[in-house]
């Protein structure tokens, strides 16, 4: 059974007629007589989904970036990658399984891979940590973006996660700082780096592992300031106002887009990445490449200043006196 | 309400709500609330003489006039009452020395938000009630003998939220100190992004760590202050990458607040979780300056941390 979410309902719906109507063909052999009405329902659910999709909200974006069946970090390195080699720890405390990363192919090219990880069951969600890293997590990412930078290796890091860990053993191994430094030294990485936001980009958490050349973001991915379930307890006192509050942040890649805030959105297929990950992940491999190629072309004195030029560049204000309201 | 009794009028600064930093009853810091505006309190009335403050961690009478000279620090217990960002250059900096930068630069609604109720019109309100632009003033000025690019954060304005204004101001401060070769010092204090500019408020945080990162490499000191209370995207960015971390005392410092802490895991927090002494004892704090040391302690860390460049220079 596929977890479908609210807002895909009448697909749902659709899909249940069919089951049965299959069932039924098989259970009693009447092949041609239903042919002609499953064929209808296909057509209808195709139609129904393109109808659903083709206008989400925010908030329906939301959930689908944190869908149960969302292909994560290690399957696009599973799919995307080739040679993945891990590499665990940060040398300074232990191994955070919410950040993993190591040595990797992309089609021809040796990179460094790493991202935020979460679990697909209980069990895997408590070993990472339902994928919000410690400090060691930003320190581990730190390390193997040093490894990569002395090897001349790119950097692709993968980003989704809810946010850094909000607990008391990361404020007490600084979590804030972890994450700073990552800040700080990724500008300055003479190899290219390319962030891409593949699922849910969850603040400073998501911003640790994402300075870079190019970031790229999925078609249905968010990346937030907040979770849209935090700024509406803020503002609205409401944790239930998290639609409104997805649709004021601006978090969609769209909308991200028009901002400037992203150099790219990678498409999904309709329904999702994880409707077909197969495809997601050949569409992924395709964009990764082109813009390593393009971001390789470019010397590395000019391709730090561009970096550093971008984020210079984000940012709205008046230089002047207030426009009276 | 006894906070406004704060105000300093020389400077035009206006205190409101966010002086209730601490609990009076418990002694405990916490996290201060957002001060409250309302357009219809935007006439100031003239502040009587001879008005008093009760300190909230020693109960002790204070006399307003006196608390001011003694930079907001009570006489009895040293507790630190919250300063504005004038008040706090004025006790830093050279008379005249400092040299204001970007001083009409404010913030525009860019994402055009909309919710319980409007930035555009909360912008204009604590435009009106504080006399700030924003909430980080930005300049050249010296420190005794030493000149400096100084960036004062101040609560009032919006929790001292960083949104575009405060991380271009402290972007071009920080270029500025590069530029001028200048030692950086930021006194931080604020509730971390602004969430009405959305991710344009995530991304100042890179962008000042991108400036600080040039900075550092001209091997010129920023030495970073973080007072009550420094949190979150503030935190996660140029506030923990100083070449020396110092605090005022009690201060509280953290990344997440102590609700979504305890909510997240259920579990009771630490004493003294998330103070400045709490961070010094665990390795993040460099050490923890009085208000009143601090203008004498950050001349002796610059000359530390500038002579030997000028012996390298020579
Ligand atoms: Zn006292």
């Amino acid at each position: 059974m596929k977890n479908y979410l609210d807002f895909e309902k009448p697909i749902a719906e659709l899909q249940r007629k069919m089951d049965e109507l299959q069932r039924h063909r098989e259970a009693h052999g009447i092949e041609i007589s239903l042919d002609k009405e499953i064929r209808q329902i296909k057509k209808k659910i195709s139609e129904e989904r393109r109808r659903i999709f083709s206008d989400l909200t925010p908030w329906q974006r939301v959930q689908l970036a944190r869908h149960p069946k969302r292909p994560y970090t290690l399957d696009y390195i599973r799919t995307v990658f080739s040679d993945f080699a891990e590499l665990h720890g940060d040398r300074l405390y232990g191994n955070d399984q919410a950040m993993v990363g190591g040595f990797a192919k992309i089609g021809d090219q040796k990179v460094v891979v790493l991202g935020t990880q979460k679990g697909r069951d209980t069990k895997e969600n408590i070993r990472r940590n339902f994928g919000s890293a410690h400090p060691e997590g930003y320190r581990k990412a730190l390390r193997l973006m040093r490894l990569a930078d002395k090897f001349s290796l790119p950097i692709i890091t993968l980003i989704d996660t809810a946010g850094a860990y909000p607990g008391i053993a990361a404020e007490e191994r600084h979590i804030a700082e972890a994450i700073a430094v990552n800040l700080r030294e990724m500008i300055l990485m003479e190899v290219p780096i390319i962030a891409m936001v593949i699922g849910e980009g969850g603040s400073g958490g998501a911003l640790g592992v994402g300075v870079a050349d190019r970031v790229l973001i999925l078609e249905n991915a968010y990346y937030s300031v907040i979770s849209p379930e935090g700024c509406a307890a803020i503002l609205w006192k409401d944790r239930s106002a998290a639609p409104k509050a997805a649709e004021a942040l601006k978090i969609t890649a769209r909308d991200l887009l028009e901002l400037s805030l992203v150099d790219e959105i990678i498409p999904e297929p309709l329904g999702g990445a994880h409707n077909d990950v197969e495809v997601t992940a050949a569409t992924v491999k395709e964009r990764l490449l082109a813009n390593l190629k393009e971001l390789t072309a470019v010397g590395t004195k000019e391709r730090l200043e561009q970096r550093y030029r971008k984020y210079r560049a984000h940012g709205r204000f008046q230089e002047g006196q207030p426009v009276a309201a | 309400m006894a906070t406004s009794s704060f105000t300093k009028k020389t400077l035009g600064v206006e205190a409101n709500d966010s002086g209730k930093a601490r609990s009076a009853d418990s002694g405990q810091p916490a996290f201060p609330k957002k001060p409250k505006i309302t357009p219809s309190k935007a006439k100031r009335r003239e502040i009587p003489e001879g008005l008093w403050t009760k300190c909230p961690k020693c109960s002790l009478m204070l006399y307003d006039k006196e608390l001011d000279e003694n930079l907001k620090v009570c006489k009895q217990c040293s507790h630190h009452f919250p300063i504005g960002a004038r008040e706090r250059i004025h006790s830093l900096v050279e008379t005249c020395s400092f040299e204001e930068m970007d001083a009409e630069m404010t913030s525009v609604d860019a994402l055009k938000f909309t919710g319980a109720s409007s930035y555009a019109s909360k912008l204009d309100a604590y435009r009106k009630n504080t006399s700030l632009k924003d909430a980080v003033i930005t300049g050249i000025g010296k420190i005794n003998s030493i000149r400096v690019a100084l960036g004062v954060m101040d609560f009032q304005f919006l929790g001292g939220s960083m949104g575009s204004v405060v991380g271009e101001k402290l972007t071009r401060l920080i270029e500025t100190g590069t530029a001028k070769e200048l030692p950086v010092v930021i006194i931080s204090c604020s509730g971390g992004a602004r969430m009405y500019e959305g991710m344009l408020s995530l991304m100042q945080m890179a962008k000042t760590c991108a400036a600080l990162a040039y900075h550092g490499r001209s091997r010129l000191p920023f030495i970073s202050v973080l007072t009550h209370p420094t949190t979150a995207g503030v935190m996660a960015s140029f506030a923990t990458i100083g070449d020396l971390i110092i605090a005022e005392p009690a201060a509280m410092i953290g990344f997440a607040g102590p609700r979504v802490i305890k909510d997240t895991t259920q579990s009771e927090l630490p004493p003294g979780f998330q103070t400045a002494e709490f961070l010094r004892d665990r390795g993040l704090i460099d050490a923890i300056v009085s208000r009143k040391e601090m203008k004498g302690r950050l001349t002796s860390y610059l000359e530390f941390m500038t002579e030997g460049r000028t012996a390298r220079h020579a």
